[in-house]
């Protein structure tokens, strides 16, 4: 994949726990436009492993100068989080790939109705921007748990008014989603970033409500879960690699020295599937790309997110 | 390459003439013997100089009046430009593509001031010059897209990605290989591509279709597609059937050489920043026989490939009425050699 080189260029603690980022290029030049809403993977050295992870871009679309992404401290993690908080210095450098959109706004919704709990606000921040600049018509509802952890809520506030709507849960503020959903004009469009019940519940309460299922929008990255170390074999390269319990399937191929694609790593877009051979244990499925009915048959992997519980997995690679 | 432009007509009188030069740079598309679709795309990298990948847009010896040609084109015929409104982004997305990679790639040609929103464009090869505000419609005396389709040739289609597939929500259509924007505007992926045989059993639209939905930024991919045309006509378009059809009954074994052309596409396509779209570009070349033939490896490649052609998609590409006296014409400079693989002429 095509990679940036880029410099951190400021680190700004935000809240408690988020601290938000701004990365210029290393050559000098501008970076490109991208559409509200795109990630970018950011790949991190910690102690000479390679670790690859999605962030919302947050800043404005039109403004090249930087890119910007916020990082929420996940104390129980492998570590992505603690070293972008703890390791990442101003002047450091890194690799980011070019933006991907898997998060865009439907141009022709008549309302964009955006809602977002905690650090699910950043990609919002982007589609603002687009939805100012083309003069659409949406609200912002955006939840978190005190005024502390309520990063960005005044830039926000300053740069659209009464368009963003906050609900401070421990101020008694609650998103009543029922509520919401319920008082839209037809031709709306929903979109959630947030963590996972909040998607979930975002998702079947539009779903009980007979929103179409193509007005309903999420984004949500799994970040790859720890498990057993297992052996994988390659069967087109025949090669065999252990992946260790802190390492995801698609990493441990990558260390390898195997080319393997890849686009958004949170099992999402799909793009990273591997058809499987055959495997003398079971595959743990933890994307949200692959259906039910394909996760239970068990041909297809994502290895971004997903691994096995077995001694031997054989991919098609 | 030099600022020397041709003068010359893609209809009535059809004047149209390739140079030696465009001759041993024409985008020959048969590596082997045997043809068959495939999802034959590669990285839209810088190709070789001279050659037609050399840069992101093609500009050749036929620009200006294959320019003054799609603008013909397209005032007898306002249709061939259609646009849905959600595309407006997609729009100014295309001329920003379009301005600043000509002007780095042919910078004697093509100028492009940027200050902040305020931009200043100029062709020389067609005699404009144009101040504008990037993102104001207002300022230039027509859509962005329509403005900058009329300065690049080639075909365009802008696509928007949304339900899990591709809409063809925008396009600037005057040198199609017999399709129509008219029909086709605002289709979805597997809609459009409905007529085209022996696909669906081979899975190569879905596969094709999921790999365009995860192109990204900066990486930009082509393949080459082609068909025959009977003179060098760009317009081969469905509405305009009546002008062209009937000239496939003209052909004779006398005048093959010279009626006859090969007609490749080098189709480009691009991730689009601000709308999230994509840009599909088709660029069209054509060639005759007798300037084909010039090169007896493409005489011998060409000859092997029009023989052994699957009747369904002779049938589809409109080739059968001339098929066979164009094999049989083209057989006398075929002495049966192998000629390896590879698209290069000698």
């Amino acid at each position: 994949m095509s990679q940036i080189n880029i410099k951190v260029a400021a680190i700004e603690q935000v809240t408690p726990l988020i601290k938000h980022f701004t990365f210029v290029r290393e050559d000098g030049q501008l970076f490109p436009v991208f559409s509200g809403g795109s990630h970018v993977v950011v790949s991190m050295n910690i102690n000479g492993r390679i670790q690859r992870n999605p962030y919302s871009l947050m800043g404005n679309p039109e403004e090249t100068e930087a890119y910007h992404i916020s990082v929420r401290r996940q104390e129980k993690s492998r570590g992505g989080s603690l070293h972008m908080h703890d390791a990442l210095k101003v002047g450091d450098s890194l690799q980011i790939t070019f933006p991907v959109n898997l998060f865009a706004l439907e141009k022709r919704a008549h309302k964009h109705l955006l809602i977002a709990g905690g650090i699910g606000i950043t990609p919002f921040m982007s589609q603002v921007a687009d939805l100012e600049r083309n003069k659409a018509n949406y609200e912002l509802h955006y939840a978190y748990r005190a005024p502390e952890h309520g990063a960005f809520s005044k830039e926000i506030k300053a740069n659209i008014g009464n368009k963003l709507i906050t609900y401070v849960q421990s101020e008694g503020g609650e998103l009543n989603l029922r509520e919401l959903l319920s008082n839209q004009p037809l031709g709306t469009h929903v979109y959630v970033c947030g963590p996972g019940p909040m998607v979930v519940a975002m998702i079947e309460t539009a779903r009980s409500l007979g929103w179409p299922e193509n007005h309903i929008h999420s984004e949500q990255f799994t970040a790859p879960p720890t498990g057993e170390a297992f052996k994988v074999k390659l069967s087109k390269t025949q090669i065999e690699i252990t992946v260790p319990p802190e390492m995801s399937l698609l990493e441990a191929i990558e260390a390898a020295g195997v080319d393997a694609p890849y686009l958004c790593r949170g099992g999402a877009c799909g793009r990273c599937e591997l058809e499987v051979v055959c495997t003398d244990g079971n595959l743990l499925h933890h994307d949200h790309y692959l259906s039910d009915a394909e996760k239970a048959a068990g041909k297809k992997i994502m290895p971004c997110v997903s691994r096995a519980k077995c001694d031997l997995l054989e991919v098609v690679l | 390459m030099s600022l020397a432009f041709k003068k010359e007509t893609f209809r009535d009188d059809y004047t149209y003439k390739n140079s030696v030069e465009a001759i041993k740079r024409f985008p020959f598309p048969f590596p082997e013997d045997v043809y068959m679709y495939s999802v034959n795309m590669e990285p839209h990298n810088k190709g070789p100089k001279g050659a037609v990948t050399e840069f992101t847009f093609d500009i050749d010896e036929h620009y200006v009046s294959e320019c003054l040609d799609k603008v013909k084109t397209l005032d007898l015929d306002r249709g061939r430009y259609a646009v849905l409104p959600h595309m407006m982004d997609a729009q100014w997305d295309f001329l920003e593509l379009t301005m600043e990679s000509m002007s780095a790639d042919y910078p004697h040609l093509f100028t492009l001031t940027r200050d902040g929103k305020n931009w200043t464009w100029e062709n020389k090869p067609l005699d404009l010059k144009r101040s504008f505000v990037f993102g104001d419609t207002s300022t230039l005396d027509m859509e962005p897209f329509e403005y900058m389709s009329r300065q690049v040739q080639g075909d365009f289609v802008l696509l928007d990605q949304r339900n899990d597939t591709l809409y063809a929500d925008a396009g600037f259509i005057t040198s199609q290989a017999d399709w129509s924007l008219n029909f086709d505007v605002g289709m979805a992926w597997h809609e459009w591509h409905g007529p085209v045989p022996q696909v669906t059993k081979l899975g190569v639209m879905d596969r094709a279709l999921k790999y365009l939905m995860s192109m990204q930024l900066g990486s930009p991919v082509r393949r080459l597609n082609w068909t025959m045309t009977i003179n060098p006509r760009l317009d081969t378009s469905p509405e305009n059937y009546p002008l062209w059809g009937s000239d496939r009954n003209t052909v004779t074994p006398e005048n093959v050489g010279d009626k006859v052309h090969l007609r490749v596409e080098l189709q480009t396509l691009f991730r689009l920043p601000r709308s999230n779209g994509l840009l599909f570009s088709i660029r069209c070349y054509l060639v005759s026989m007798e300037d084909l033939t010039t090169f007896p490896r493409w005489a011998k490649r060409f000859h092997r490939i029009l023989r052994d052609l699957h009747s369904d998609l002779a049938e589809y590409k409109g080739l059968v009425k001339f098929r066979e006296m164009t094999v049989q014409w083209l057989s006398k400079f075929d002495d049966g050699a192998d000629i390896g693989i590879g698209t290069h002429p000698e």
